[in-house]
């Protein structure tokens, strides 16, 4: 059998979109390279953590980057929203290359993100959380912000119906007045996830989102990873763990094993790919 | 604000008494729904603009005189609105319980003919896309809330929006068509059809003319002088008949404003924004709370709770000489105004109820602890008593007259009769519906030719207050060997108001005396272990415990002691009792899945032990087959205590069930 990435056939957008609607999926929402990255090495002194790997995001797909512990997968999504500078390969966003930026510009370049380990601001409510998700858009100086009137006040009536949509879409109304750190896990990565919308990314990076989480909790996760993809049509990557979840919404995979990339395409194909079941799926790692 | 006349009854019907409200009270808000964090309004002006648009929507989609539209979906205007948007195309709205599982759904849509259904989200579409192909009348969908929708087939699905958009363009072609059938609508058309859930078969659709609700919506609202001014917090399920006759019948009658909250998880916080002037809830969310208060109450610092337990004591002894209709001393009458200052008002505040006027609580029986608590807060609370079958209201409460026990008088119009042998209750009223849907021969097995139905309760008047008492179901209503009365859930009920006892079931028809087997509540009685360094392995183990068997017995003597003060049920105390070494479980057939007790099923599997408990053992072996959540069964055994209890002595001669 053969060990090369399954998904090079499938090079082209005509291709690819051919190839969505063989899976049944909706085709329309997917269009052209977001994001590519080509030939990343990343290394930490001596350690190689990710080594020639090369891949692309598609506008409005969910893609997912899957692997075993160690495998490289936060370094690459640390590399993604510009938290590492790969020593070698480059990185085009939007057909542009791109220099080794700081997070926060890459922030306003549109790519936002959620942390495995949960990093909220935990004597806030909910909604002043979220509301910080904002800050990239607001306009106006301290000065006005702290007089809070005429345009300042404005400014912030419009920022907040923007969060009062989001918090509509993730279901949270109840607990919009309650200190995160009261809130129980599952809850708090819902309120992680809202923050990282609130910034209105075309790129959603999502580590680890439904680690730690019951079935219904991810359930519901996955539910709202689906319709944030959907109806605000933004771009997620995500890495996870859990296998069941990642074949469920995700619309291509990315493998990654010692920092290597072994396999690349849809659930299926990575699914029936013998060096993805040796490396990851047949042997039980836990 | 001035006060409207009392208009003329030729508004017979919902959407002629809605452009009697826009042309009358226009001004005046009609709907709040907390959308986006911010309270939306409507006025009734605007809300008889949206429903119109929706109506013409609708014909212009194809609703037909005589059809049924489906509403499922927590409470929202839009919902209300699409009720009285069906009624002016000629309609009959059928609103189903939002948590029904498709079958369940597919049922009542099937049996009730429906051509359109108005639902909330995606989550409902997905349930009626499931049965679809088993509803051939169904025609067209209409959602309010399009997330997850957008790759959905929308050649028969539509958001409510666009209904109301496509009405507005049909404005020309329809508006006539649209007065004529509005114009025809009479008080003797079906208004609603209600779906029951049936404790036994499937659910009977309830029909109800718009004189059935409107009459009685206004004798019932005039009842408590409820007015224009008033407000409510509308969050019980809208195919529930207590829904349609609070928030439609008398909110229509009267011209209130009714509010929907933001979600089911934020009804306390809305409760408390909106605090409404009436308000209804079922004993358990008064039970809630009054609990969320206390955890907190517990949290609070020392001096804190003694202000709190000195002024709710005191509340609770000026009730009870209120009660007792005795005068309040100066010195109480200013203990309580101080209170109010200090507790009562901040507490009512916390709770939403700051503004209520009149609550009321239905449906269980509520313990009488928990009552007098709201009512010694100065919360107005009542008990009324009702059915779907009558439009609600049978009997309730009036102001100056509110006891625990009794459920009130009859609402004005009702007539009650009180069957000789049986003590079943009968009622005729102009709230008495006009038939189960398609099903006649029921139809005639509850409502006689002349109108009395049958409300399947015991109960007699109560002389001391001359209100109506509930007991018991009927069926369940026997006799004990000396032929005096024996009502166990009754008697179940007053046991399980004791925080100790999670569940109980009292035998006693034709054998000598009653006996109960008890449910301990894990939750307390764990606690209380906790507390006093009883370590536990199980429940079974704890159930079995020497000093909560003493706790559960002083529990079953004070209900005794309660009982012999009755005049009817005195013979009624228990004398022996257990505790069960397993719970009762919906699992295992014990319970039904609304958690309420088989009895049948429950003496066949407990055989040897109600044996025992009429035999002279202290104790029985009992082994029970049990299902687990999985599936698979096994056996539950245990050796079971059996005490016997104090009994008291009557305090009055008994009476015979009137």
């Amino acid at each position: 059998m053969s060990t090369e990435p399954v998904a090079e056939a499938a090079q082209t957008d005509a291709e690819y979109v051919e190839k969505e609607l063989e899976h049944g999926l909706t085709p329309h929402r997917v269009g052209s390279t977001l994001m590519e990255f080509r030939n990343i090495t990343l290394r930490f002194g001596g350690v190689t953590a990710i080594k020639d790997v090369s891949f692309d995001i598609r506008q409005g797909e969910i893609r997912a980057i899957i692997g075993p512990n160690g495998a490289g997968k936060s370094s690459m999504l640390n590399v993604i929203n510009g938290f590492y500078h790969p020593q070698e390969g480059e990185v085009w966003f939007r057909g542009e290359k791109r220099g080794n930026l700081k997070p926060y510009q890459i922030a306003r370049q549109g790519i936002a993100r959620t942390f495995q380990n949960i990093a909220l601001f935990n004597g806030m409510s909910t909604l002043d959380n979220i509301m910080t998700g904002r800050l990239i858009h607001m306009r106006r100086n301290m000065f006005w912000q702290a007089l809070w009137t005429g345009p300042a006040e404005r400014e912030e009536i419009a920022h907040r119906e923007r969060v009062e949509r989001i918090i509509d879409v993730l279901e949270i109304q109840h607990i919009r007045k309650t200190p995160v750190g009261r809130l129980p896990y599952g809850l708090q990565k819902r309120v992680e996830l809202g923050r990282a919308l609130a910034a209105e990314p075309e790129l959603l990076l999502l580590d680890e989102p439904m680690a730690g989480m019951n079935v219904e909790e991810k359930q519901d996760m996955c539910r709202f990873v689906l319709d944030v993809n959907e109806d605000l049509g933004t771009t997620i990557a995500l890495i996870e763990h859990d296998m069941g979840v990642v074949m469920d919404i995700a619309d291509r995979v990315v493998v990654l094993d010692s920092g290597r990339k072994i396999a690349d395409g849809t659930p299926d194909e990575v699914r029936s790919n013998k060096e993805v079941i040796d490396a990851y799926l047949g042997v039980a790692h836990d | 604000m001035t006060q409207q006349p009392e208009r003329a009854v030729t508004d017979d019907t919902f959407p002629k008494l809605l452009l009697a409200n826009a042309r009358e009270r226009g001004g005046r808000y009609a709907y709040r729904y907390k959308e986006y964090g911010i309270w939306q309004s409507w006025t009734w002006a605007e809300t008889a603009e949206q429903i119109r648009a929706l109506a013409l929507g609708l014909t212009k989609l194809g609703l037909e005189p005589g059809d049924s539209l489906a509403i499922v979906g927590n409470n929202r205007p839009h919902f209300y609105w699409s009720m009285v948007a069906a009624q002016m195309a000629g309609a009959t709205p059928v609103p189903v319980y939002q948590d029904s599982v498709a079958e369940e759904m597919q049922f009542v849509l099937d049996h009730a003919g429906v051509t359109f259904a108005v639902v909330e989200n995606q989550e409902q579409v997905d349930k009626l896309l499931s049965v679809q192909d088993r509803l051939p009348a169904l025609r067209h969908i209409v959602y309010c809330d399009p997330r997850g929708l957008r790759n959905y087939d929308h050649s028969a699905m539509h958001p409510l929006e666009e209904v109301q958009k496509i009405g507005r363009e049909a404005e020309a072609e329809l508006s006539a068509e649209l007065e004529k059938r509005v114009a025809a609508g009479k008080g003797s058309d079906p208004c609603v059809i209600l779906y029951t859930s049936g404790t036994t078969g499937r659910p009977k659709g309830v029909v109800l003319t718009h004189d059935n609700i409107l009459v009685t919506s206004r004798a019932s609202a005039d009842f408590d002088r409820l007015t224009v001014t008033d407000s409510m917090l509308s969050y019980l399920p809208m195919a529930w008949v207590g829904d349609f006759i609070f928030s439609m019948g008398q909110a229509y009658t009267k011209g209130f404003c009714v509010c929907c909250p933001e979600s089911p998880d934020t009804m306390l916080a809305d409760l408390r924004e909106i605090g409404p002037t009436y308000f209804f809830a079922p004993p358990s969310i008064f039970e809630r709370l009054l609990t969320t208060v206390m955890i907190r109450i517990e949290d609070a610092s020392a001096i804190k709770r003694r202000i709190f337990h000195h002024f709710i004591g005191h509340a609770k002894r000026c009730e009870a000489k209120r009660k007792a209709r005795a005068s309040l001393s100066l010195g109480d009458r200013a203990q309580y105004a101080l209170g109010e200052l200090l507790v009562y008002g901040p507490l009512k505040n916390v709770l939403g109820m700051s503004r209520v006027r009149v609550g009321y609580t239905a449906g269980e029986a509520i313990g009488p602890d928990l009552f007098e608590f709201y009512r010694s807060i100065g919360v107005n609370l009542k008990q009324l008593y009702g059915q779907t079958e009558a439009s609600v209201f049978i009997t309730q409460q009036p102001d100056d007259a509110v006891d625990p026990d009794t459920v009130g008088v009859p609402t004005p119009g009702v007539e009650l009769r009180i069957d000789g042998t049986t003590g079943e209750v009968f009622y005729r009223s102009p709230g008495v519906f006009r038939e189960y849907y398609k099903a006649p021969e029921e139809t005639e097995k509850t409502k006689t030719p002349d109108g009395w139905v049958a409300t399947g309760d015991a109960g007699f008047m109560d002389e001391r207050t001359g209100q109506l008492r509930i007991l018991d179901r009927a069926k369940d209503v026997g006799k004990l060997a000396d032929g005096s009365l024996f009502a166990p859930k009754y008697i179940e009920n007053k046991l399980k108001f004791w925080p100790n006892i999670r569940e109980a079931v009292c035998f006693g028809h034709q054998r000598e005396y009653v006996t109960a087997m008890i449910n301990m509540d894990l939750e307390s009685v764990g606690n209380w272990a906790e507390r006093n360094n009883i370590g536990y392995g199980s429940y079974q183990e704890l159930a079995q415990n020497g000093d909560v068997y003493d706790m559960i017995q002083r529990d079953v003597e004070a209900t005794n002691e309660s009982l012999a003060g009755d005049p009817i049920l005195a013979q009624c105390q228990i004398r022996r009792f257990l505790i069960l070494h397993k719970e009762l479980d919906a699992d295992d057939g014990e319970l039904t899945r609304t958690m309420k007790v088989r009895r049948s099923t429950i003496a066949e599997r407990y055989a040897e032990v109600i044996d025992a408990l009429y035999g002279g053992a202290d104790r029985v072996l009992s082994e029970v087959e049990v299902t687990y959540e999985d599936g698979r069964t096994g056996k539950i055994s245990g050796i079971l205590a059996i005490r016997d209890v104090r009994t008291f002595a009557p305090a009055a001669e008994p009476a015979r069930a009137a």
